[in-house]
C-alpha cells in the first residue's frame, strides 16, 4: 500500500481542521508510515464475500411518543461556549468582507 | 492509611448500613487519603471534596438510599458530571462543566454512591500508559516510575492506591483491563451495549464501553450491577435484563469450576510475552484445573488481525467524533482577534487544543476513510472485524470462556515506549480481539513478575457477562488478591 508522505500529512490536516507545526509534519509522516505498513497485512484477509461488522449490536433506530420532555435550558446548552451573543453561539466570521 | 480505606465496597456498604460507619466518616477517610497521597500517584484530575461530603451527609441523613449507599467512588474524566469539570484529559475541555449527568452516574447517584472526584486518563482516551494526558501522568503506586496502564490509569491507580474502593473507566481497547493488570486490580469490561453510552465523550462509537475497576472481583460485580441495564437515550444499548453477576461472583469465590471448559487461544502463543507474564498465566491455569475446570485450547486465526484493523477502525471513528470539538459549542477557542476565519479559528484552536496522540489518531483516521482509501483500509478493517466475532462464536461450541494473560507485559517505565507508536499500541494486543466483536472481559490479578503484577483476562459470550465473573472470582480465591504498597514507605 501506498505510503505517506509530508505533503499528504499536510493535506490531511488541512481535512482534518488541524494547524499542525513543520516539526510534526516531519514526526507525523515517519509515525503514520510505520503504522500503515503495521496494519497494511489486513489487505488480503477477507474475501469479498465477507460482510464487513459496523457494530456489535444490531442498530434500530430509536422511537418514543412525541411528547415534550424537558430538556436543557437555553443558558444550560449556552453554559460552556467560549462566546455567545443573545442567546446564541457566537462564532468569528464565516465571509471574508470581500465575500 | 485508615482501616475505612482498606475495606472493599461490599464491606463498607455492609457496614455502612448497619450504621457501623458513617457515610461521613468513610467519604472524609477516603478524601484524606487523597490528601497523603495523590499529589505523588497524580490519580485525580479534580476532587469534589464538597460534593462528596454532601452526598454522604445524605446518605447518613436517610435522603439517599441504594445497594452501594454511602460507598465512594471515582469516575473517569470521559464521563459527564453535572456542574462537575469534566476534561476528557484534554485542554480543549479545560474547565468545562457539562450540564448533565451520563446515564452511568445518574445510576450511581441513584444506589447512593458517593463520588470522590473525576480521574486522570489518556486524552480522548488515546493511550495505553495516560502519559498523553494533558494534565501529567499518572503514577503507578506499585512504582511511581512506572505507567497505570491506560487510557484510565487514573481510575486503576485510585483504587491502587486506598484512595477509592471504586472507580469507573471505559473500555475501548481495553482500557479497563490493561490499566487493570499492571496496577494488581481488577477491571471489567461489559457487553458493550450493556451499559449505556450516553454521556460519554465519544472517542470510538461502535467499541466505547463503560465499565468497574476494584479490588476484588465480587466489587467489580456489585458496580456492573449497579450501572447496567437497557437506556432508551441510547441506541446500542441492548434491552434484555442483566445477568446476575454478584450472584455468579459469589458462587465462583466458592471455588468449584466443576464442568466449566476454558479455552486458550493459540494464536496468542509466541507473541512475545515476558516470561513471567507467561508463567504467571500457565500456574493461573493449573490453579483453575484444581479447581475442576478443563482446558481446552481453540484456535482463533483472526485474533492476529484485530490489532491493525483496531487501529484503523478507532481512528477513523475517532476523526468523526471529534470534529465535534471546534470552539464554537463549548471549551477552548484560540486565535479568534477578529481577522481571521471561523476555519483558521477552528485550526488554531483545535491545533492548541489536542496532544499530540490525539492529532496522530484524527490524521491516520481521516486518511483511511478517504476516497480511494476506504476499500483498503476502513472497509476492510470491517470485514476482519466479522471474521474476528466468526472466530468468537466458534470458540463458544467447545468453551465456555476463552482465558489470556491480559497484557503481553508489566507495567513499563515512563517514556519507554512513546517514541513508537505501534509499540506502545502492542499493549493492546489481548484485549482488543473482544472490543471488536462486542464481548464481555475482565482482568483479575494472578500474580507478579518482577515485583510488578501480571492480570489473567477472562473473556465471555455476549451477554454472558455472568459466566466470566465467576471464572474470575473462582481464581481470585484460589490465588489470593495482591496487596499493593502503602505508599507510607515512599513518602
Amino acid at each position: 500500500m501506498a505510503a505517506i508522505s509530508r505533503e499528504e500529512v499536510a493535506h490531511l490536516a488541512r481535512l482534518s481542521r488541524l494547524a499542525v507545526t513543520e516539526e510534526e509534519l516531519d514526526r507525523f509522516a515517519g509515525q503514520l508510515d510505520v503504522i500503515l505498513q503495521s496494519v497494511a497485512r489486513i489487505g488480503d484477509v477477507a474475501a469479498d464475500d465477507i460482510p464487513p461488522t459496523s457494530h456489535s449490536v444490531p442498530l434500530t433506530n430509536v422511537y418514543r411518543d412525541d411528547v415534550p420532555v424537558p430538556s436543557l435550558t437555553q443558558e444550560e446548552a449556552l453554559s460552556g461556549a467560549p462566546d455567545a451573543y443573545e442567546g446564541r453561539f457566537r462564532v468569528p466570521q464565516i465571509l471574508a468582507e470581500e465575500d | 492509611m485508615s482501616d475505612l480505606t482498606k475495606m472493599s465496597a461490599a464491606q463498607l456498604a455492609k457496614a455502612i448500613a448497619a450504621k457501623e460507619a458513617s457515610a461521613v466518616e468513610v467519604a472524609t477517610a477516603h478524601l484524606d487519603r487523597i490528601d497523603a497521597v495523590d499529589e505523588r500517584v497524580h490519580a485525580f484530575l479534580h476532587v469534589d471534596r464538597e460534593g462528596a461530603l454532601a452526598a454522604a451527609a445524605d446518605v447518613d441523613a436517610g435522603k439517599r438510599t441504594g445497594p452501594l449507599a454511602g460507598v465512594p467512588v471515582a469516575v473517569k474524566d470521559v464521563i459527564a458530571t453535572k456542574g462537575v469539570p469534566t476534561t476528557a484529559a484534554s485542554k480543549i475541555l479545560e474547565g468545562w462543566r457539562p450540564p448533565y449527568d451520563a446515564t452511568i452516574v445518574e445510576r450511581l447517584r441513584a444506589a447512593g454512591t458517593v463520588m470522590l472526584g473525576k480521574t486522570n486518563m489518556d486524552e480522548f482516551a488515546m493511550g495505553s500508559s495516560t502519559e498523553y494526558s494533558a494534565y501529567g501522568p499518572t503514577n503507578n503506586p506499585w512504582d511511581l516510575g512506572r505507567i497505570p496502564g491506560g487510557s484510565g490509569g487514573g481510575s486503576a491507580a485510585a483504587v491502587a492506591a486506598y484512595e477509592a474502593p471504586l472507580a469507573i473507566g471505559t473500555d475501548t481497547g481495553g482500557s479497563i483491563r490493561q490499566p487493570g493488570a499492571v496496577t494488581g486490580t481488577v477491571g471489567a469490561k461489559p457487553t458493550y451495549g450493556g451499559t449505556s453510552r450516553y454521556g460519554l465523550i465519544a472517542f470510538s462509537s461502535s467499541l466505547d464501553t463503560p465499565g468497574p475497576c476494584a479490588r476484588t472481583v465480587e466489587d467489580a460485580a456489585l458496580l456492573h450491577s449497579v450501572i447496567a441495564g437497557h437506556d432508551v437515550r441510547d441506541s446500542t444499548s441492548i434491552p434484555q435484563p442483566v445477568p446476575d453477576v454478584v450472584g455468579a461472583a459469589r458462587r465462583g469465590a466458592g471455588g468449584d469450576l466443576s464442568g466449566v471448559k476454558l479455552g486458550v487461544v493459540k494464536e496468542f502463543a509466541g507473541d512475545g510475552s515476558e516470561p513471567g507474564v507467561l508463567s504467571a498465566f500457565h500456574e493461573s491455569l493449573e490453579a483453575l484445573v484444581k479447581l475442576g475446570a478443563e482446558v481446552v485450547e481453540v484456535s482463533c486465526p483472526h485474533f492476529q488481525y484485530a490489532l491493525p484493523a483496531y487501529y484503523l477502525i478507532a481512528p477513523s471513528e475517532a476523526s468523526s467524533n471529534l470534529a465535534r470539538f471546534d470552539g464554537v459549542r463549548y471549551g477552548l477557542r484560540t486565535g479568534d482577534d477578529g481577522s481571521r476565519s471561523l476555519e483558521e479559528v477552528m485550526s488554531l484552536t483545535r491545533d492548541a487544543g489536542f496532544g499530540p496522540e490525539v492529532k496522530r489518531r484524527i490524521i491516520l483516521g481521516t486518511y483511511a476513510l478517504s476516497s480511494g482509501y476506504y476499500d483498503a483500509y476502513y472497509g476492510q478493517a470491517q470485514k476482519v472485524r466479522t471474521l474476528i466475532t466468526r472466530d468468537f462464536e466458534a470458540a463458544w461450541k467447545s468453551v465456555d470462556v476463552l482465558v489470556s494473560p491480559t497484557t503481553p507485559f508489566v507495567a513499563f517505565p515512563f517514556g519507554s515506549r512513546t517514541s513508537d507508536p505501534y509499540q506502545m499500541y502492542l499493549a493492546d494486543l489481548f484485549t482488543i480481539p473482544t472490543n471488536l466483536y462486542g464481548g464481555p472481559a475482565i482482568s483479575v490479578p494472578c500474580g507478579l513478575s518482577e515485583g510488578l503484577p501480571v492480570g489473567f483476562q477472562v473473556m465471555a459470550p455476549t451477554m454472558a457477562d455472568d459466566r466470566m465473573y465467576r471464572v474470575a472470582a473462582a481464581l481470585e480465591s484460589a490465588v489470593g488478591t495482591l496487596t499493593p504498597p502503602t505508599l507510607e514507605a515512599t513518602a
